[in-house]
């Protein structure tokens, strides 16, 4: 392997580990994955309208505070 | 050849595991460096994790990676969604860890770091770990559904019923002692007042932020939080000591708790976008955050416990808390050990999330671990404060006395010597008037940590930036749970109370909603008020009530575990879940009925209601109480905290009848009999 492919292999590694960071960061106030959902609905409900992010996450909002779980002591 | 190798590793480790574990318990003496406590925890949660949680996922779950979960039966990429394991991991820690097992450990330092941390390493691989594991098991079987709903399909609607209330009270006396720990932390402190009340424009500022100016932008909108945060821990020591500002931000315990309930009926009656949420992103963060750096600064510092192992306290006459070490010490480290609050996380929102059950094992069983693992910090943090500073700050003013000469004098006649001028010094360091008094974990904790940072990054000041730091953390994410509690409260009220009058269960009406939460806001204003004027301290009082509540949530779980296994014609491994029930309701019920019915006026309520009721009979006024008002309200006190004890036990008490009679039923059917959802291979749902 040479170095510049090395180079390439690392940046997709730490481009990951962030995304994966970031995602967790989101999931943590509730706020799950947005492409994962815009996926889920192209091929499961091709025929519904998809949430634009801003509804998604204002909705994704609501249903945190509705009741419940909660969170721990 | 690869497991005989590997089987020479695992036992090597055991044994370092064991000599770390035999250095903590067995040493006497001189003081002991933290890191072997912290190695032994380590060692242990790595064993527990890789032989015990195996030895439930295969045998006793019989979980099947060939299954379907409901993330993938359900799949709606909001609530159902298949999530990577490392980042639901994350969601789930963030969603247990609280100021429970940050606040326990620190109380039952009283005893010695030894009781505590064998307490809370035995109890989290046997009961914590095993309820929270086993109720994700139970629950991704079942289309995720929650704790109640489990209970009342496995158990009947009565038990169904007893469960809701359980869950209701337990959140009432959660909610005010967590309340009551913030008010402890900021009585006479205008630093930490004033940071505190910083945050509540912040928030506004945040929500408007990502309402109007850049919708959803989470993680942007939190670091310009965050950064505001910090500048306002600054300005609050320029606050603190300015003789025109620091008066505004200085009140008494009774001012802040009026402030508290007022403010907790806004913030849950507020949109919650505008308030509620964008404290609880800067309060999630700062909590990771926090414990992350907690752990880096133990691990560099590597200090000195220099609490003895076993105080002379475990007799049970100690200043933090009374009674003995059973069952009081399983009372008071609640969280960090086994937490009943958990199962309720456990069959919430994680189940819903799981790509595949095989992942349950990290997720609920090493969630909990490292749950364990921010208690064992909290101790070590408690630890490595000189014994009689630690007193000082937790022991209420009948105990010890109100100034420091007092204070100083009756502590170092217990044996842990300190003068008025270490007590005052310390104060000085932190940037506060006084430290006594300051009962409830958070206090402790901040100065611990404030020791601990300070020893790796010196400077002028910066011991007192890093004790409100520390307080501004814990208040920040205790406050959001009073906000988040209150919500969730109220919703529960109205669930509860629509049973009776359906009308009040409408979620949309706005008086059912006012109703609903001025009764939530009363129930755990009520104990914050009480645990306040109490002159006893009210942590005193009102944290054997919560940790009573938190283990009794607990044993209904692992009695529910303990049906499922039944039910499902897994007699051979009953003891996994049956064992640790059983502990819990014979720590419960024991702690319970010390509370009502011992003689020590100290420990139970009700022989404390007797020693007021008598001298008021003979017009007498008892100390701490300054009039036959006080001393009348202290009796009502005692009566209502003494009720409520009993309304814990009969909970306790007739899960167990629901749990044995459902059994029994269960052992007379050949076949299983729980109500799990049909098997659905995998490779068919998912794409």
């Amino acid at each position: 392997m040479n170095l510049d492919s090395a180079r390439t292999l690392l940046r997709r590694h730490l481009r990951e580990a962030w995304r994966r960071a970031v995602q967790t960061g989101r999931l943590i106030v509730g706020v799950p994955d947005y492409d994962t959902y815009v996926e889920h609905m192209r091929r499961a409900h091709p025929e519904r309208a998809v949430m634009s992010y801003e509804a998604f996450f204002a909705e994704r909002l609501e249903a945190r505070y509705r009741g419940g779980g909660g969170r721990c002591c | 050849m690869g497991s005989v190798v590997s089987k020479f590793g695992w036992a090597a480790f055991a044994i370092f595991g064991a000599f770390c574990l035999g250095t903590v318990a067995l040493h006497r003496g001189e003081t002991i460096n933290a890191t072997w406590l912290v190695a032994a925890s380590i060692a242990t949660f790595v064993i527990g994790y890789r032989f015990y949680s195996r030895f439930i996922a295969e045998r006793v779950l019989q979980l099947d990676t060939t299954r379907a979960t409901p993330a993938h039966l359900r799949n709606d990429g909001l609530d159902y969604v298949p999530t990577d394991k490392w980042v639901l991991y994350g969601h789930h820690f963030a969603a247990i860890a609280g100021a429970g097992p940050l606040v326990g450990p620190v109380l039952a330092a009283q005893m010695g770091y030894l009781p505590g941390t064998l307490w809370i390493l035995v109890g989290v691989v046997f009961a914590g770990a095993v309820q929270d594991f086993m109720i994700l098991g139970l629950s991704i079987r079942r289309d995720g559904k929650s704790l109640g709903d489990m209970v009342r399909m496995e158990m009947g609607s009565a038990a169904g019923v007893v469960a809701m209330i359980g869950v209701l009270t337990i959140m009432m006396i959660i909610l005010a002692v967590l309340a009551l720990v913030v008010v402890k932390a900021l009585t006479h402190s205008p630093w930490g007042t004033f940071t505190v009340a910083m945050t509540i424009p912040i928030a506004l500022l945040m929500g408007s932020y990502l309402r109007w100016v850049r919708p959803g932008k989470v993680l942007e909108v939190s670091l310009i939080g965050f950064v505001l945060l910090m500048l306002s821990v600054w300005i609050g020591g320029k606050v603190a000591v300015d003789p025109s500002w620091a008066p505004l931000f200085d009140y008494d315990g009774k001012s802040l708790a009026w402030m508290l309930i007022a403010y907790g009926f806004c913030a849950s009656v507020l949109p919650v976008w505008f308030l509620l949420a964008p404290r609880d992103y800067l309060s999630t963060f700062l909590k990771i955050g926090t414990i992350l750096l907690l752990a880096a600064a133990i691990f560099l510092a590597a200090p000195m416990l220099q609490m003895p192992a076993i105080t002379r306290f475990i007799d049970g006459s100690g200043p933090v808390f009374a009674g003995n070490l059973f069952p009081f010490l399983f009372i008071t480290i609640a969280c960090g050990a086994v937490s009943g609050w958990h199962s309720l996380i456990s069959s919430g929102t994680t189940p819903k999330m799981l790509a595949n059950e095989r992942e349950a094992r990290m997720i609920g069983y090493g969630g909990m671990l490292m749950e364990a693992f921010v208690a064992i910090m909290a101790l070590v943090a408690a630890g490595i404060l000189q014994p009689g500073v630690y007193f000082a700050m937790n022991s209420p003013a009948a105990a010890i006395g109100g100034t420091v000469q007092e204070a100083a004098a009756t502590i170092s006649q217990w044996g842990f010597v300190v003068t008025p001028d270490m007590l005052m010094q310390t104060a000085h360091d932190i940037g506060e008037t006084t430290i006594l008094h300051r009962a409830g974990g958070a206090p402790t904790l901040a100065v611990g940590m404030a020791q601990l940072l300070h020893g790796i990054l010196p400077g002028e000041g910066m011991m007192a930036f890093w004790y409100h730091y520390a307080i501004l953390f814990e208040a920040l994410f205790i406050l959001t749970t009073v906000d988040a509690g209150t919500r969730v409260g109220r919703f529960m009220i109205q669930e509860l109370a629509g049973l009776a009058y359906p009308p009040l269960k409408k979620t949309e009406s706005w008086s059912a909603n006012l109703i609903a939460t001025v009764v939530c806001v009363a129930a755990w204003g009520y104990f914050l008020y009480q645990g306040v004027v109490d002159p006893f301290g009210g942590i005193n009082t009102l944290w054997p009530l919560f940790g009573i509540a938190n283990q009794m949530l607990a044993a209904i779980a692992l009695t529910l575990c303990c049906v499922i296994v039944v039910k499902l014609k897994r007699e051979r491994y009953l003891w996994v879940p049956a064992v640790p029930a059983l502990w819990l309701v014979v720590c419960t019920l024991t702690a319970g009925w010390q509370k009502l019915f011992h003689d020590d006026a100290k420990i139970s309520f009700l022989a404390n209601a007797r020693k007021f009721a008598a001298a008021i009979a003979e017009g007498k006024v008892l100390a701490p109480a300054k009039s036959l008002e006080e001393m009348q309200r202290i009796i009502t006190n005692n009566y209502v905290d003494a009720t409520l004890t009993a309304l814990f036990m009969l909970l306790v008490a007739a899960t167990a009848v629901f749990g044995v009679r459902t059994i029994l039923a269960a052992r007379r059917t050949a076949q299983p009999t729980a109500h799990e959802e049909p098997y659905v291979a995998m490779a068919t749902v998912q794409s």
